[in-house]
């Protein structure tokens, strides 16, 4: 790459010299002050012309930066676009070639990572928008019926899950020089008020409650701070067992932790639901000098919303167990590939991170043991794929988040090229757990094939939505009775969120276990349970979830790309009672999409993408038998 | 590099160097895949999936492309899997995208895997709008037609034009104009799921973006997606005769690199130019004047010309001013 000599950076240095043939294009693709300042918060100010800045002497004889400099700050492109979206509300021609000359990185690439982004706007739109959630959940508990009482307004834009699918209906009011606002159980008025500028509302530590934690907190081991513990207060996380895991796991040494986490049998949380142990024992084995540790919080499968849970109720855990991860694996830096529809998990992070710091808890000489390790936190751009954790790695490293082939695999090859460990919030949460007790008696929680505690994600129709946590083992019955029953007569359960798959009553008894689900043919995904009653449009639902697939597919390989497209038309044409021929062609042709992306995709997105559906058509979900 | 790595192929034993893809090691033995978005001189990006293979062991299917070998693997490349993946794959294309174009292996393939992309309905009318979708959001499908890239041609400039109705995003063309050879990175992939695209920043036209027309895009293109003005102009026009034309191997004259040019040449005229892929001096990739630069030989001018051919390329120079 020789970035010094792309175009626009040449014309752009030109028509500074030679103000009158400045074009009127170029001229509107300059940057205004309030957007070079919003860049130059997030990126410090320029050093040289080269970068942006003002002219000086020197600038005339010597060329800073380069392709090497260049290509160590591409990392801050989407950090950077996202300052401009924050502060200005959208991405300018003008914004964006500022952004461009100041990382070196091409305009065009930098539009193409912009455009990736649902939650970052390339063209100028109102500077408050509310994203109002149409996802599954929601829309059977109240979703719909907001949209239509805001009616057509262009601040107003439907959303994909926005992960509190137990407070319907959600919604996200994202806002330029002002904070976020996330809402939930929020009505019309609640959403014009906060488009019209209200501040931002106080919460208190008890509205990060769980249902369950009211009556059972004894028994809680993954749950038992949340809305009970201050998540703001290092005191009180101390005082409630917090950071002995890390006091323990330094004595024990990085060897030590690893075989515990081994013997614990943990298998990750995220969805797919591979051995942690191995993955921690490939990067520490590596030997490579630079290693990562992520903290996959980007949290987008619809109907999932526990790793909220946890971060905006126990933010120290999910620091304290970064630092007990990073430590073992041999990583001096950690990530948190944060969703960013999330602002009050991110604050209550961010702020156990800075107390963590202070208190020497991160950094330098954690505890005084002379190990270093720290936590940034990365935040999304509202890009379901960016959870996959190829593609989180390109999202972090500034470019398109487009999943990468396998292998290598992230342990080999991850972040930075470097050997990196990816694991879900709530699987890393288990750690401090494992380090206190051992390895082996974690093992004796739940059954031999799945130990320990697991969180379940109980939204639809059930009296009592929230996270429950229980001891696997437990099966979809015992769930839906948590959660104080189905509100009505119970025609199906989404089972594991938009990439699982649907079952029928008859499978109420299975055990939500990693085994009994495969001897099934189904997957836990990422722990969802989602009833609906006979009442619900279930065509509606299946719609809606092709549609979600179709606007996250990243549209790097061709059987995703445009099978999702293929499929979403195909189920409107079979719900809608015109079908292409007959219904039975068009089911039979849907099977044919699904086996292709399954079969050729690149990653689980693609793989995934017509579970649903297939399990609907099964069911019999989408109008009478196949 | 001299391992020699041990394989089957569909049953058959296989030697190849250590590093060999599995696609390099079928065509050892000529046994040839299907390949749209691979190209020798290129990093494979392995986004088509039309070279999927079977590996045992593996879940999923394989990109042969980019997948190398590995000692004992077992391809399979003709099982019901792998063809209709491939099938799909190529219905998926060519029902969203005009492949009018494309080379005759790849028709042989799509015959061969016995492609129908009308099983998704006929296709809905062009859209204006591809370069300004917002990822994440899309409107309801049309209930009787299939959704494609069909979209207006970008005819901004003299010298070569984007038909991006013809795209079938290989990635292809990024990769030449970046960091597989030209290092400009004047395009890029833009947008996301069926809307991404291929775009200049903000949909600017190539003018004022940082292309150098090189027309290395133009070379790796394999649906004719981006092709030389003149080349669209005589299809328009109705006088592209591939069938009349000569190609003459000959050395750029412009300066001392030594890039060899392929001239195709209709009726004593040169209506394109490219580089063979394996010349060690060029891969495939040229400059402006190697590209484009070829008008001296050729004396054109509304007052000259007089066979068709030369009415339409002296329009062409004709317009925007001179060529
Ligand atoms: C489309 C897609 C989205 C994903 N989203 C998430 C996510 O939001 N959080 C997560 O932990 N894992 C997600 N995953 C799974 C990750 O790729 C990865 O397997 C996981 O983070 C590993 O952590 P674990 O082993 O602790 O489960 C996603 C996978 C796919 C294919
Ligand atoms: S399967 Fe879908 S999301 Fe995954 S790489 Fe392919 S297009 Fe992207
Ligand atoms: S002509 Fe050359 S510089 Fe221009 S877009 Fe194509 S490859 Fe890039
Ligand atoms: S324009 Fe041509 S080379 Fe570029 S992505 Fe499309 S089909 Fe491939
Ligand atoms: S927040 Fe609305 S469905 Fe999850
Ligand atoms: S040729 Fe292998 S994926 Fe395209």
């Amino acid at each position: 790459m020789h970035l010094r000599s792309s175009g626009v950076r040449r014309r752009l240095a030109e028509d500074r010299e030679r103000e009158d043939t400045i074009d009127l294009h170029l001229m509107s693709a300059s940057a205004t002050a309030a957007e070079r300042a919003a860049v130059d918060a997030m990126l410090g100010r320029p050093e040289s012309v080269w970068e942006g800045g003002a002219r000086s002497a020197v600038d005339g004889h010597v060329a800073f930066g380069g392709y090497h400099a260049a290509a160590r700050r591409r990392h801050l492109l989407l950090p950077a676009l996202q300052a401009l979206q924050g502060e200005i509300g959208w991405i300018s021609p003008g914004g964006l070639t500022y952004v461009s000359e100041r990382l070196g990185v091409p305009p065009a690439e930098a539009y193409g990572v912009a455009s990736f982004y649902a939650l970052l706007a390339t063209e100028e739109r109102p500077r408050r928008v509310a994203h109002v959630c149409e996802d599954v959940s929601c829309r059977i508990r109240g979703g719909d019926a907001l949209l239509a009482a805001l009616g057509h307004r262009a601040d107003v834009v439907p959303s994909p899950c926005l992960g509190q699918c137990d407070r319907s209906p959600a919604v996200l009011v994202q806002r330029a020089g002002e904070d976020d606002v996330s809402l939930w159980g929020a009505t019309p008025e609640d959403v014009t008020r906060y488009l019209a500028g209200a501040p931002r509302p106080h919460r208190d530590a008890g509205e990060f409650g769980v249902p369950q934690t009211v009556d059972r907190r004894s028994e809680l081991r993954l749950l038992h701070r949340v809305g009970a513990v201050d998540p703001w207060s290092l005191e009180d996380y101390r005082a409630s067992g917090g950071y002995e895991a890390l006091a323990r796991s330094l004595e024990m040494g990085a060897a030590a932790v690893i075989e515990e986490v081994k013997r614990s049998g943990i298998r990750g949380r995220g969805g797919a639901a591979f051995p942690m142990g191995a993955k921690w024992e490939a990067v520490a084995m590596s030997g490579a000098e630079v290693r990562y540790l992520i903290c996959n919080a980007d949290e987008a499968e619809p109907g999932t919303f526990k790793d909220r849970g946890l971060m905006e109720g126990d933010p120290f855990a999910v620091v304290e167990s970064m630092t007990i991860a990073g430590i073992a694996v041999g990583a001096t830096r950690g990530y948190l590939y944060l969703r960013g529809e999330y602002p009050i998990a991110n604050r209550h992070v961010a702020a156990a991170i800075v107390a963590a710091r202070r208190a020497g808890l991160l950094g330098d000489d954690i505890a005084g043991s002379g190990v270093a390790f720290d936590v940034e936190i990365r935040i999304g751009g509202g890009a379901y794929i960016c959870g996959e954790e190829t593609a989180l790695f390109n999202s972090i490293e500034g470019f398109r988040g487009e999943p990468r082939q396998k292998p290598p695999y992230p342990t080999e090859a991850g972040l930075f090229g470097a050997p990196t460990v990816v694991n879900n919030v709530e699987t890393l949460l288990n750690v401090p757990m494992i380090v206190l007790e051992g390895g082996d008696a974690y093992a004796r929680i739940g059954t031999p094939q799945s130990t320990g505690p697991k969180l379940f994600c109980l939204s639809g129709a059930v009296a009592v939505p929230g996270v429950y946590e229980v001891e696997f083992g437990a099966t979809v019955g015992d769930l839906i009775e948590m959660a104080g029953g189905v509100t009505g007569p119970l025609r199906a359960v989404l089972l594991g969120g938009a990439s699982g798959a649907f079952i029928g009553p008859d499978l109420l008894d299975l055990p939500l276990t990693f085994e009994d689900t495969r001897a099934a043919g189904l997957s836990l995904g990422s722990g969802v349970v989602m009833p609906f009653t006979t009442e619900a449009d279930m065509a509606d639902v299946v719609r809606r979830i092709a549609a979600f697939f179709r606007d996250e597919s990243c549209g790097q390989c061709v059987p995703c790309r445009v099978g999702t497209v293929r499929q979403e038309e195909t189920l409107h044409r079979i719900t809608i009672g015109s079908p292409n021929g007959s219904r039975r062609r068009d089911v039979a042709l849907l099977a044919e999409i699904d086996a292709a992306m399954k079969d050729a995709s690149i990653c689980a997105l693609g793989h995934t993408a017509g579970t649903a559906v297939q399990s609907a058509i099964a069911l019999g979900l989408i109008g009478g038998a196949p | 590099m001299t391992a020699s790595i041990e394989i089957t192929i569909d049953g058959r034993s296989v030697g190849v160097a250590a590093g060999t893809t599995i696609l390099g090691a079928c065509r050892s033995i000529g046994a040839d895949q299907p390949t749209l978005c691979y190209l020798e001189n290129l990093t494979p990006v392995n986004t088509c999936r039309v070279c999927v293979v079977e590996v045992a062991g593996s879940r999923a299917l394989v990109p042969a492309c980019s997948r190398r070998v590995e000692q004992g693997m077992e391809v399979r490349t003709d099982t019901e899997r792998v063809r209709h993946s491939r099938k799909m794959v190529y219905e998926f294309l060519a029902s969203s995208v005009d492949l009018s174009l494309v080379d005759d292996a790849t028709r042989d393939w799509m015959t061969r895997y016995g492609v129908d992309p009308d099983r998704f309905g006929p296709p809905a009318p062009p859209a204006g709008d591809r370069d300004r979708r917002n990822a994440g959001h899309h409107a309801d499908p049309a209930l009787d037609a299939a959704e494609t890239v069909a979209q207006p041609v970008k005819v901004h400039d003299e010298l070569y034009v984007r038909d991006y109705g013809k795209c079938i995003l290989c990635y292809k063309c990024v990769e030449a104009c970046g960091p597989d050879a030209q290092n400009t990175f004047a395009i890029a992939v833009a947008g996301r799921g069926f809307d991404a695209r291929i775009s200049t920043e903000f949909d600017v036209d190539l003018t004022q973006s940082a292309c150098v027309y090189c027309g290395n895009c133009i070379g790796v293109c394999p649906t004719g997606a981006l092709m030389f003005r003149s080349e669209f102009e005589l299809r328009k026009a109705g006088v592209w005769d591939e069938s009349a034309q000569t190609v003459t191997r000959t050395v750029c004259s412009y300066c001392g690199v030594g890039c060899n040019l392929e001239l195709h040449v209709q009726d004593n005229r040169i209506v394109k130019v490219t580089s063979p892929l394996d010349h060690e001096v060029t891969s495939g990739h040229l400059c402006i004047k190697g590209r484009f630069g070829y008008d001296y030989v050729q004396e054109l001018g509304d007052d000259l010309a007089t066979t068709p051919i030369d009415v339409v390329l002296a329009s062409v120079r004709g317009r925007d001013g001179a060529a």
